[in-house]
């Protein structure tokens, strides 16, 4: 059960604040609201008056909008087109012929009056993660709604972006909009909320005022105080383990992804990647595993090229990798825990030959694994990895890229979607890895996961590295780094293009 | 605090190899025109090779020696791929048609001037008719794969809704004496195939390329025991359908070339053609096509807007069923006049090709299904002037084409997005 | 009728089990766990439901059931009686053709009949099996590859081409010939399946089109192929091609109870080559691989495990199978190359590698069924008058009740319970 009897209520005009960890039931509630999901009981009022919301399109007629956090556009059409969706502009009757040119206009309408800066005729792939938020409440706007969701807005967004958000949020305030604003960051809360409601394992826990100090919220969110610190003592960095010069790398469309990046892992350090997603990090680790082509620059491991290196190869050097996407690119989910313990070593002693597996030696590998790792699951670990929570099937693969030994350990988002408990184990076994001597590069888009463990920190920004800065620099300027604005007391020259 | 922003063009230029995509196939291609130039010249005899615009080979030709003419035309393939080294991009396009055709018609110099003596001639007429009227159920079946698959159902049961169309259309045009009731019954037949689909992978969840192929072997069981039990025994009573009438377009049908390609038709041939533009146009510049278009490429995005995703499979396989049907009843009523086990030969594999070749679109469907036409009429004309090369290995040619064309393509085009994957909501 | 058709047929299934207690007695128990809609039992009764629409179809193309339909509303007896004889009457020759036909047992026990008569329907089942229980694994391997392989076919036709010429081309001594016949026809069918593994694992090009086109590759190849000189029978002037040599043919196992006992040894290859394949799915370095890539090729790219070529692999193998499947026939049955040599068997493996829910011995035990189904539709064609194309039309429903489990289920009003459908992950779009 996601949601167990929560009540809310939602003032006309009101920036309403639902505060939650993950998976504490905020989407569940909305999408009830949406029409996507159907409540087993309860009801949901607007002005005062009970609705029945079977569908979408029944919540659209009773003025709600929601802005989903994965957002619900299609790639492949022009704004006007995702705007007009579901509701088109038409005109030849029954036939109805697109009118494009009223769609258009509309568009242009909104856009202008919420200070929105939409472009109708951009095809929405082409647009900025920020931009494309911006197309989703325009979309709720054209349909004429009094109040509207907003499912994790910030979560994809700079520092700067989300400030922009802010402000169009006050804006439809002033309109006499109603906003519902989901959301786990608690700085946005009190900067923007009239009223927050906390919920916690599908349950209401509290309502506060926006003045509430952010302890209290932060208690009332987790129920326990949690630290996100992790206990290690100082770096000890040794000789440059991953050495890269003027990495470039492309994306899926052959546009350029990483543009020149130049970087080094030393031995016994944490390197972080902070950024916002989408600005390279993951071309840039798939371009290190050999799983996307460079196209310039050089990438060295332990002195050694790696250029034209296999996958495996890579691998085999001593590179242990946690991907991005556990559940595509991790984990085989079908295959039993024990089998996806050794999905890198199946053929090495002594797990297998060139020929044959062992069976006896990847069972008794995986009891091992498993009660060393804490993964919950059978003792034997027969059962398929799909079966397993989140936490733990993070957990499986650490375990494995962790059975062998290490020169370089790469973690992309390791800890996306894991329980807090999960969190700090695997956080202890990074910090644990890094102290035994290995060189760890850490991708988070958590900039409080990057400062809890990174020795050093280097910002992504449009494929470049713009700056490698100490954890102990101010949030406030690594948030500014993460927008792509430099300033002097926090550049270290690594601002080689000059080129505005 | 000095603030400046980095703001670098976040579309990066490739930067300029030499060895683009562009010079790689030039280089092929003048290695063709190369190759066609030595080896179709050397093979080739004196003999005149004749081409003449009109249907038959009687009448005013083109002719040139066919060793001249093979050498000559496989030199300005080669030419063409030269000058694809140098050109602009925009000239791409033409300097590889050019190759192509030049490439072709030096292995035309060399056939013809192998056949035997009354019969080096070609007639370009009649190979454009018949491109066209091979064609045909490939565009009909291309556009049934259109219509589901711009709706993300995979359909891959063409060629069973071509079997249950050409089955229907032989039996009722037969029982009721008129091919129109056939060509309605054929619709039926293969909107019987779609509704199977269309339930089994949007209601039960059902791989839907396992699907499509066992509806495709219960379609060839089905019209094969029906055949044998009722057809086999008493073929007057239930297989002889008539030929579905020729309508002559006065004045257009006497343009050399086009005038006995497109204007001497037949229901199949015209209705082909006002369903091409049907889609195009319903695809593209109507409601129902886009919420189609966002139905197959994002169901989500289009469920949160009030679009009845489901509702939308269902109605866009059904009428696929319909159109693939109408295409069924082109093997019973206008290629031959009778139903026989299997007489659609794989050719709804052939159209399913001619739809990913033709990029999802109805127009480039359309051309792709015409290009393997043509590879067929091609070996019929080649059959037809005793070619040196086998007739099994000219049959091979539309078969090894589709091969090329798909392995040379489709690793660069985009199928929709949500193609094949049943939307669950929630 | 859309935001209610997503309820699959699981979800009504889970609802009515909520709402029932669980059963008491032993009997109850034991029925339920037989209704829990296990694999076996939505096999079973999809064979059963199959059967059921093939027995409509029996019914209704019958001329003189559907004479009785002029007055079914004054005597709907007759209509009723004369279905039931129709096709209790086919079915009954349909399982005397492929198991056992009793009165022939009665007669050898009397003396006054030949065992021969008695082995010879099993002999059938068997001779059918043995082809298919091979194209099916064909198809199966691939699967579990993660690849859809229709081209079973064109490679089952090239196994036979190659096998044959190996067959009488090369004078080679007993024993020894048969083994290398039968090492051609999987290479040769082996070639023919690499060519869509290599281009998908190149350019991308989908194997679903590359593999059906293939087959007509084939088909045309081998029509050309056997009017060759050399090639084609000398005495014949059809389009036949020489016998395989005496040393080349698969020994018939039963052949001295009589001579009409075709089954051979290819059903003793298929068994070792089913019992190869399972151990090396399970055990070999390249049978993990192979899962790996079928269920999930971008992890098994990214832990550094080589995607395409293990699909050039996998198809290559596939390839064999059908190769060899093609070699059994003309080595066992067959004989000659004709231009139908190997009938549909290429296009019925990929059904029974669908319905043995693509495992090694599932795939056995479905070309079991289909060979009886093969062979006593052969006795129900020429005692019956019903055309074999039934079988066809049975074998496709069987393999469409098994791939939606929902359906079924929803027939049977089943309780829930782990099904192993079919295919899962396999459209992922083009």
């Amino acid at each position: 059960m996601a949601n167990d009897d929560i009540s809310l209520t939602v003032e006309p005009g009101e920036i309403h604040a639902l505060l939650g960890e993950n998976g504490a039931g905020k989407s569940t509630l909305m999408n009830v609201l949406y029409g996507l999901l159907q409540p087993d009981e309860g009801e949901i009022l607007v002005d005062d008056k009970p609705v029945r919301i079977r569908g979408p399109r029944d919540a659209i007629a009773a003025g709600i909008g929601m802005v989903h956090q994965h957002f619900m556009l299609v790639p492949v059409f022009t704004v006007a087109e995702n705007v007009m969706l579901g509701a088109e502009q038409t005109t030849g009757g029954p036939v109805g012929f697109l009118d494009r040119r009223r769609a258009r206009k509309l568009v242009r309408e909104v856009s202008d009056r919420y200070r929105l800066e939409v472009d109708p005729d951009r095809t929405v792939e082409d647009l900025a993660v920020g931009v494309q938020q911006r197309v989703e409440i325009v979309k709720a706007l054209t349909r004429d709604v009094d109040l509207l969701i907003l499912d994790e807005p910030t979560a994809v967004l700079t520092p700067q972006e989300t400030a922009d958000l802010l402000e169009i949020m006050r804006t439809l305030k002033a309109a006499g909009k109603s906003i519902v604003f989901i959301t786990h960051k608690l700085k946005e809360v009190q900067a923007i909320a009239d009223r927050i409601t906390v919920i916690r394992r599908g349950r209401t826990v509290g309502t506060a005022a926006p003045d509430t100090s952010e302890e209290e919220l932060a208690s009332l969110m987790v129920g326990r105080s949690v630290l996100l610190r992790v206990e290690k003592g100082a770096a000890e960095p040794g000789a440059p383990v991953l050495e890269l010069a003027g990495v470039a790398v492309n994306d899926d469309r052959g546009h350029r992804a990483v543009d020149g990046v130049d970087l080094t892992v030393h031995a016994g350090e944490v390197l972080g990647i902070a950024g916002v997603q989408g600005n390279g990090q993951t071309e840039l680790v798939e371009a290190i595993m050999g799983l996307r082509p460079v196209v310039a620059g050089s990438t060295r491991l332990d002195g050694r090229p790696t250029l034209g290196l296999s996958t495996r190869d890579i691998l085999r050097a001593g590179v242990g990798y946690v991907p991005e996407d556990r559940s595509v690119d991790g984990l085989v989910k079908d295959f039993t825990v024990a089998e996806n313990l050794v999905l890198d070593i199946y053929n090495t002693e002594p797990f297998g030959t060139r020929w044959v597996t062992r069976p006896d030696a990847i069972a008794e590998n995986s009891r091992a694994r498993i009660a060393e790792f804490d993964v919950r699951t059978d003792a034997a670990g027969n059962a398929a990895v799909g079966t397993l929570s989140g936490g733990n099937q993070q957990k499986v693969i650490v375990a494995r890229e962790f059975s062998r030994p290490l020169k370089l350990f790469i973690a992309a988002q390791p800890t996306r979607g894991v329980d807090v408990g999960s969190i700090e184990f695997i956080h202890r076994q990074i910090v644990h890895e890094r102290t035994e001597g290995t060189a760890v590069l850490l991708v988070s888009s958590e900039l409080d996961e990057v400062l809890a463990l990174a020795d050093r920190i280097a910002v992504m920004y449009r494929g470049r590295v713009i700056a490698v800065v100490s954890p102990d620099t101010p949030r406030e300027e690594i948030g500014l780094l993460m927008a792509g604005v430099t300033t002097e007391s926090a550049g270290t020259a690594k601002d080689g293009h000059p080129d505005d | 605090m000095t603030a400046s922003t980095v703001d670098a063009a976040q579309v990066v230029a490739e930067p300029t190899q030499w060895w683009s995509r562009q010079r790689k196939i030039g280089v092929g291609l003048v290695a063709v025109g190369l190759v066609a130039a030595v080896l179709f010249g050397a093979l080739a005899s004196a003999q005149s090779a004749e081409f003449t615009l009109a249907e038959t080979i009687s009448g005013s030709a083109v002719g040139m020696n066919g060793r001249v003419g093979a050498i000559v035309f496989g030199v300005i393939a080669a030419l063409a791929g030269g000058a694809m080294l140098v050109a602009a991009r925009r000239w791409v396009n033409w300097l590889l048609g050019l190759g192509i055709v030049a490439t072709l018609i030096s292995f035309l110099c060399w056939q013809l001037s192998q056949a035997p003596d009354s019969l080096n001639t070609i007639a370009l007429g009649s190979v454009a008719r018949s491109s066209v009227t091979l064609a045909l159920p490939l565009v009909l079946g291309a556009l049934a794969g259109v219509l589901c698959e711009r709706s993300a159902v995979i359909n891959v049961a063409i060629e069973g809704q071509f079997l249950m169309g050409a089955f229907a259309a032989a039996m009722f045009a037969t029982l009721a004496g008129s091919v129109w009731i056939g060509i309605l019954a054929a619709g039926i037949g293969g909107l019987i195939i779609a509704l199977l689909l269309a339930v089994l992978a949007i209601r039960f969840l059902v791989d839907q390329v396992v699907l499509g192929v066992v509806l495709n072997v219960f379609a060839l069981g089905l019209t094969g025991f029906l055949y044998e039990q009722l057809m086999a025994k008493d073929q007057s009573r239930y297989n002889q359908p008539a030929f579905v009438p020729e309508w002559d377009i006065p004045g257009l049908s006497k343009i050399p070339l086009l005038g006995p390609a497109l204007f001497k038709g037949n229901i199949f041939l015209y209705g082909a053609i006002v369903l091409v533009i049907l889609i195009h146009v319903g695809l593209f510049y109507t409601r129902w096509g886009l919420r189609t278009r966002a139905v197959g490429e994002h169901p989500a995005a289009a469920d949160t807007l009030g679009v009845k995703v489901l509702a939308l499979r269902y109605r866009n396989v059904l009428v696929g069923g319909l159109v693939a049907g109408f295409g069924g009843a082109y093997f019973t009523l206008l290629s031959t006049t009778n139903f026989n086990k299997n007489m659609t030969s794989g050719l709804g594999f052939v159209a399913l090709a001619a739809l990913i070749f033709g990029r999802w679109s109805p127009i480039g469907s359309m051309l792709a299904a015409l290009f393997f036409g043509f590879c067929s009429a091609l070996a019929v004309s080649l059959g037809s002037i005793n070619s040196p090369i086998p007739s099994g290995f000219l049959n091979m040619l539309p078969y090894i084409a589709t091969i090329v064309a798909v392995a040379g393509l489709v690793g660069r085009v985009r199928a929709p997005a949500a193609d094949g994957t049943p939307y669950i909501k929630g | 009728m859309t935001e209610q058709t997503t309820a699959t047929a699981e979800d009504l299934a889970a609802a009515g089990a909520d709402q029932l207690p669980p059963p008491k007695t032993f009997a109850g128990r034991y029925l339920s766990t037989l209704w829990t809609a296990n694999t076996f039992t939505v096999t079973v009764l999809a064979v059963l439901l199959a059967l059921v629409i093939g027995g409509i179809l029996i019914a209704i193309s019958d001329e003189s059931v559907r004479a009785t339909t002029s007055y079914f509303f004054s005597r709907p007896s007759d209509f009723f009686s004369l279905s039931w004889d129709k096709v209790s009457d086919a079915y009954a020759q349909l399982f005397k053709g492929s198991i056992v036909d009793p009165a022939a047992v009665q007669a050898a026990a009397n003396g006054t009949g030949k065992w021969e008569r008695v082995f010879f329907p099993i002999s059938e089942t068997l001779t059918y099996a043995a082809p298919l229980a091979l194209t099916g694994l064909a198809f199966a391997l691939a699967f579990r590859g993660g690849l859809f392989n229709i081209g079973v076919q064109g490679q089952a036709i090239m196994g036979a081409v190659g096998a044959a010429l190996a067959g009488f081309l090369l004078p080679l001594p007993v024993g020894i010939h048969l083994v290398v016949a039968l090492i051609f026809g999987a290479a040769v069918g082996g070639a023919w399946g690499f060519v869509p593994g290599f281009l998908k694992a190149r350019t991308g090009a989908h194997e679903v089109i590359t593999t059906i086109m293939l087959n007509y590759v084939a088909l045309f190849f081998l029509g050309w192929l056997i009017v060759q000189k050399g090639i084609q029978d000398p005495e014949r002037s059809d389009a036949i091609s020489k016998p395989v040599d005496g040393s080349a043919q698969l020994t018939h196992l039963l052949g001295f109870l009589g001579p009409s006992l075709r089954v051979n040894l290819g059903i003793v290859v298929a068994i070792l080559v089913v019992a190869a394949v399972a151990w090396m799915l399970r055990r070999s370095t390249f049978g993990f691989e192979l899962r790996a890539v079928g269920l999930n090729p971008e992890a098994s790219r990214t832990a550094g495990i080589g995607v395409g070529s293990t699909y050039v692999l996998v198809m290559t193998a596939a390839g064999a199978l059908a190769g060899l499947g093609g070699a059994t026939i003309v080595m066992g049955t067959a004989v000659s190359l004709t231009g139908a040599v190997i009938g549909s068997v290429g296009f019925d493996g990929l059904l029974v590698g669908l319905l043995g829910r693509a495992k090694p011995w599932g795939v056995f035990f479905a070309a079991l069924l289909f060979g009886a189904l093969q062979a006593g539709g052969n006795r129900m064609q020429s005692f019956s008058g019903i055309s074999l194309e039934l079988v066809g039309v049975i074998q496709a429903l069987i393999v469409i009740f098994v791939a939606a489990p929902a359906l079924v289920k929803t027939v049977f009003r089943l309780k829930p319970a782990k099904v192993s459908g079919l295919g899962t992950g396999m459209s992922k779009g083009w």
